[in-house]
């Protein structure tokens, strides 16, 4: 079942659009990964989408109820976790998460309730009573989630949850928000990681220069790259003097022998291992592994967006995880 | 859903987080303090403080709603947790209210400091305090509006206050709390008449010592006036402006 439907969504700042006619539509139960290097336009779109700010055009649909005009009660059906954490740095954990409740009109010992209960959930019991400036950054990238989380929402918005967290805490979180997902949760996650898309999201749009460029499972963008079938052998000795006899003994494929006893069978259709264990077999080479090369999400994004892995990597290295 | 709950909460997290905090208390208390020690200690005769009661009463209510509701909204803007608020499923008139409604108290609480200096000091008999409390009331939520007016249109908490002092200090000495409006410039009077304080401090006159020049209920309908005004403006500049 569809639970957000976007159509057309567009935001102009002047003469410069950010997020340019955008369509997707998530659905119940999933992680919906939005992917894309800085700038490409996700933070304005979860900003439209939770009424942070308003669309220069399109529609945004939220379980039926349209968020351009009603944003307020398409907001209480929500939960946004903003890529900083925004909660009050006087109160301690437990104040926080209660004045987070009583946003959403909840009455006094039931927002006491819940926040004991997500405190103990997200592994912050010991610490509820601590001010939320002596938190570490990790833990108040948990406390954040769990406040956007206070309300039982229907969709979580999560803006780059672990940009900046050190490697332990980004597992946790992420260990999070799959627990939250298997709860019933849906989640929208923005990130610009692509490896933790590819953990957690079980659809993914990418998102370039304010335009989704692609949006499928992470099989079907796999598939789509995927227009060869590749087999890497990785072999006892060297074996570049027969290439020739390879590729004349396999005319319909490419082959490739590498520098480090290896060779790449390259193929479009599935290559049958068979064959090629016997020929070795019969030139007296031994095989230590035979494996299919599948394109990773990172070589997917690269070859649909024509974003150099270069400017990736720097991306990455300016998260600080 | 319950909007009240909401409304409390924010108005009490402020008081928490911001009003009960020291710095503010000396500066909402300490300050009012210091002017009323200041003007009364140098009056001649108790006539004289009953003359100079109003205007340090206008001032302390005028600098407490104006000075903190510019760290309340620009520095929890800065902090983004205002985004907090934005983001809850709150009217955005009655987040306004909510976020306002504490630096109106905070403003009445002030204007209590001179007055109760004053009685130990002088004869407060004859006083109107029905009407003095009104305009207590009236001045709190007009500056506090201004405050929010102001504090909308800057970025950070030193602009807001930088900019709240272009309105407050040239409003003390064209409002009549000092120099009596019928004795400025000419030139000048017609300003004194577009500014709310001059109505307060009017109604303030009238109400400690009979000399006001406003008829009482045109002084109370413009100050109504002037808030209304003030807040549709500023949570019109939210929408547009934080809701970008």
């Amino acid at each position: 079942m569809t639970i957000l439907e976007v159509k057309k969504l567009t935001k102009s700042y002047g003469k410069f659009t950010a997020v340019d006619s955008v369509d997707f539509t998530i659905e119940q139960g999933e992680i919906f990964g939005f992917l894309g290097p800085n700038g490409a336009g996700k933070t304005s779109t979860i900003n439209m989408l939770t009424g942070l700010s308003r669309p220069t055009s399109g529609a945004i649909t939220l379980s039926g109820v349209d968020c351009v005009k009603n944003i307020k009660q398409a907001q209480r059906r929500i939960g946004i976790v903003p890529d900083e954490s925004n909660l009050y740095e006087e109160m301690n954990g437990f104040e926080n998460l209660s004045f987070c409740a009583s946003l959403y009109g909840m009455a006094k010992a039931k927002r006491e309730r819940r926040a004991g209960e997500l405190l103990e959930e997200f592994g912050l019991d010991g610490t509820g009573k601590k001010p939320f400036k002596a938190y570490s950054k990790g833990m108040k990238r948990k406390l954040t989630i769990a406040a956007g989380m206070i309300h039982d929402p229907e969709i979580l918005f999560l803006d780059e949850p672990t940009t900046g967290i050190d490697v332990e805490n980004a597992r946790q979180i992420r260990k999070l928000i799959s627990t939250l997902n298997a709860n019933g949760t849906t989640i929208f996650l923005t990130t610009h990681y692509i490896e933790e898309a590819e953990r957690l999201c079980h659809r993914i749009g990418f998102i370039v220069g304010g335009k989704i460029v692609k949006i499928g499972t992470i099989a079907e963008l796999m598939s789509e790259a995927q227009r060869e079938n590749i087999v890497q052998f990785a072999l006892e000795n060297e074996v570049s003097s027969l290439k020739e006899t390879l590729s004349n003994e396999f005319p319909g494929f490419t082959i490739d022998v590498l520098d480090n006893a290896g060779v790449k069978i390259h193929s479009p259709e599935t290559v049958n291992l068979m064959p090629f264990m016997k020929f070795f077999d019969q030139h007296r080479i031994t095989v230590h592994e035979a494996k299919i090369i599948r394109p990773s999400l990172e070589e997917v994004f690269v070859k649909v967006t024509g974003i150099g892995m270069d400017k990736l990597k720097k991306e990455k290295e300016g998260g600080k995880r | 859903m319950n909007s009240s709950i909401a409304f409390w909460n924010i108005f009490h997290k402020d008081l928490r987080n911001y009003y009960f905090k020291p710095p503010n208390i000396s500066w909402g208390i300490i300050f009012p303090i210091a002017w009323a020690l200041m003007f009364f200690l140098r009056s001649r005769n108790t006539l004289d403080i009953r003359d100079l009661l109003p205007g340090v009463i206008a001032m302390a209510v005028l600098f407490g709603t104006t000075s903190l509701l510019s760290v309340t909204l620009n520095f929890e803007r800065k902090s983004r947790s205002f985004e907090r608020l934005l983001l809850a499923p709150i009217d955005s008139n009655l987040l306004m209210l909510a976020k306002t409604i504490g630096a109106i108290a905070f403003g009445i609480i002030n204007a209590f400091v001179p007055i109760i200096f004053a009685a130990f000091l002088a004869d407060l008999s004859g006083i109107n305090w029905l009407n003095v409390l009104g305009s207590i009331v009236l001045i709190a939520v007009t500056s506090t509006f201004l405050g929010l007016f102001i504090s909308v249109t800057a970025h950070e908490v030193f602009e807001a206050q930088t900019y709240s002092n272009f309105f407050r200090f040239p409003m003390l000495f064209l409002c009549g709390l000092f120099i009596p409006v019928s004795q400025l410039p000419v030139v000048l009077r017609p300003f004194s008449y577009l500014l709310p304080l001059t109505y307060g401090t009017d109604i303030l006159k009238t109400a400690i010592h009979g000399n006001g020049l406003i008829p009482i209920w045109i002084s109370f309908l413009v100050l109504t006036g002037f808030s209304l005004a003030l807040f549709w403006l500023s949570t019109r500049n939210i929408k547009k402006k934080w809701i970008y």
